[in-house]
């Protein structure tokens, strides 16, 4: 099992250029468990990973890893600790499944070391778990979307981290391919205790997989705990301005949330 | 691996090539005697004061151009994003045109001239093309703007120089490895045994950088410095390798493509850049010295192979629509 860490956002904001996104947002991340951020378009919620994430400098409040702000942590050791999967990585024209896995490698290599067998081990590793072990040699640009998807995972996965983030990644994927992904990353999450923080636009999935739910609304965090006393059509409403009732699930038991529209409106 | 070793053992026989072909071909025996310092009348003039400093100079400028070229190609993902295209090159000869037909300077003069300028024209186009968000079709199309304004400042320069100057920055502009001397090489020598290795070393962080910003920041990579890195490494190669031969068409362009086929994706890709600029430039000096009736300077050569690419790459460019 991977180690617990203390993931931290204390109060921050952040935003791009001279536009606030988030404002005075403060969390804790639950270790080795699954927390999933959810609200409505532009509520801040990639904003937010991606300040988790380092790849935005927050202008106030500070991030912290078991009691250390990342700022002062160098980038690799960092990496070695905290991925991520950004929503829409850029491929190289041309290369190779194995060859993408492979450069998660980089934090655990120095400058001047080389291929290890452990980069071997972890790259056919990661490639097992995200089921890509006979795609190894194929180009990255013959495959469909859901299995391309399951490379970058991989990709992280050879990171090696403790904690991993995902910036919505079940977008554009066919619902099949949505649940094949969030199965196998709640397998990673209780075969080896990786901490999973995503950003979900659907609610229901994000019901059923997540153990923790942080709900944004307009930058401000305004709802979190567990998705059956979170999401509830009070809510639901707040953050997203939808009607809706909320019903149990009849496969998982989480909370489902079944919209009202003007011409359905339930009996 | 192959591939390299094919690249380099190649580059050798170009490099004998270059010595023992002339106007009078020695033998090998003689060549050698000559190298190793021994005063042989005619052999040792022409060897060692003609030919080694030609050589040597397209050796490295070759180098230089090719990993250079590869790094920019790389790191912006798009094989037009090139010290060439860009106006990088340009920048350094605009400077270069400048010192000779205006100061009548020479040499180190020269050579700190076109250094300067060619940081100064990369500056200028990074932050012309910053905008909101850094984008790379916008900074390729500054670039190329930009080379057309500092060739337009070329052509006046050229036109309000005096009589006596112009053979020589015309020679200079179409990029030549005549006239190579000795002295004339240390600047560059040490700018590449610095820069190259630099950027060879840098050839794992650049290859995270090539899966955009936010990946290979999450990877462990300081984006920033790393970029920063191997800008300023690039720059120095050019602008020296500009310096010393002129701007030798289309090598830093065509280097980096070149060698990515023959070694596949994803695969270190400096050295081979590299071992195909110095191929590129050797064969193409070779080329013109002895293939037509009249000698032609090593740009026209790479220039006529350049130009038909740099065509296709832009008709693939629109087709795509990017």
């Amino acid at each position: 099992m991977t180690p617990t860490h203390l993931f931290q956002a204390e109060r921050i904001t952040a935003g791009y250029d001279h536009r606030t996104v988030i404002q005075k947002v403060g969390l804790a991340i639950p270790s080795q468990r699954i927390s999933v951020i959810i609200g409505a378009n532009g509520c801040g919620k990639s904003t937010l990973l991606k300040t988790l994430a380092r790849l935005i400098q927050p202008t106030s409040g500070q991030i912290t890893l078991d009691g250390k702000p990342i700022r002062q942590i160098p980038p690799k050791p960092l990496a070695r600790v905290i991925g991520l999967l950004p929503q829409s990585p850029i491929v190289p024209e041309g290369i190779s499944v194995a060859d993408l896995v492979g450069r998660g490698r980089y934090p655990h290599q120095s400058l001047f070391s080389g291929w290890t067998k452990k980069d071997e081990e972890a790259v056919a590793e990661a490639m097992r778990i995200m089921d890509i072990t006979e795609l190894a040699n194929h180009s990255i640009d013959e495959l469909s979307g859901g299995q391309r998807q399951r490379v970058w995972i991989a990709m992280a996965l050879a990171q090696q981290t403790d904690i991993l983030l995902l910036d919505e990644p079940t977008t554009f994927l066919d619902i099949t391919y949505q649940i094949e992904i969030l199965d196998l990353l709640t397998d990673l999450n209780r075969k080896h205790g990786t901490t999973i923080v995503m950003v979900l636009h659907d609610i229901n999935l994000s019901a059923r997989y997540a153990d923790h739910i942080f709900a944004l609304l307009k930058g401000k965090l305004v709802a979190e705990g567990e998705p059956s006393k979170v999401i509830t059509s009070a809510l639901v409403k707040e953050i997203f301005g939808l009607d809706c009732t909320v019903i149990e699930d009849p496969v998982s038991g989480s909370p489902m949330v079944v919209p009202i529209g003007r011409y359905h409106r339930g009996t | 691996m192959l591939v390299t070793g094919l690249l380099a053992a190649l580059s050798c026989v170009l490099c004998c090539a270059m010595l023992l072909l002339g106007n009078t071909v020695y033998p090998v025996r003689e060549v050698i005697r000559a190298l190793s310092g021994e005063p042989l009348p005619g052999v040792s003039f022409a060897v060692n004061t003609i030919r080694l400093p030609r050589m040597l100079a397209g050796f490295f400028a070759g180098f230089a151009f090719g990993v250079a070229g590869n790094t920019f190609q790389t790191m912006l993902r798009n094989p037009l994003a090139n010290p060439n295209v860009i106006g990088i090159t340009t920048g350094s000869s605009a400077a270069a045109v400048f010192c000779i037909t205006i100061l009548h300077a020479s040499g180190a003069v020269i050579s700190v001239a076109s250094v300067i300028a060619g940081f100064a024209a990369v500056a200028f186009i990074y932050f012309l093309s910053r905008g909101k968000s850094f984008s790379v079709g916008r900074l390729i199309l500054i670039g190329i703007g930009m080379q057309a304004m500092l060739d337009a400042v070329i052509s006046y320069l050229l036109l309000i120089g005096a009589q006596q100057d112009i053979p020589a920055a015309l020679r200079w502009l179409s990029g030549s490895l005549n006239g190579s001397q000795m002295h004339e090489l240390p600047p560059l020598v040490v700018t590449v045994l610095i820069f190259a290795p630099t950027v060879i070393l840098l050839g794992k962080p650049l290859s995270l950088l090539e899966l955009g910003e936010h990946s290979a920041a999450t990877l462990g990579v300081n984006t920033d410095k790393t970029r920063m890195a191997l800008i300023l490494s690039s720059v120095c190669m050019i602008a020296l390798a500009t310096a010393t031969t002129g701007p030798i068409a289309f090598v830093s362009f065509l280097s980096g493509p070149i060698a990515k086929r023959l070694v596949g994706a994803g695969f270190p890709n400096a050295i081979p850049a590299g071992l195909v600029g110095v191929n590129l430039v050797l064969a193409a000096d070779l080329v013109g010295q002895f293939a037509f009736e009249v000698r032609f300077p090593v740009g026209v050569i790479t220039g006529l192979l350049g130009a038909p690419y740099l065509i296709y790459l832009l008709i693939r460019m629109n087709r795509r629509g990017e």
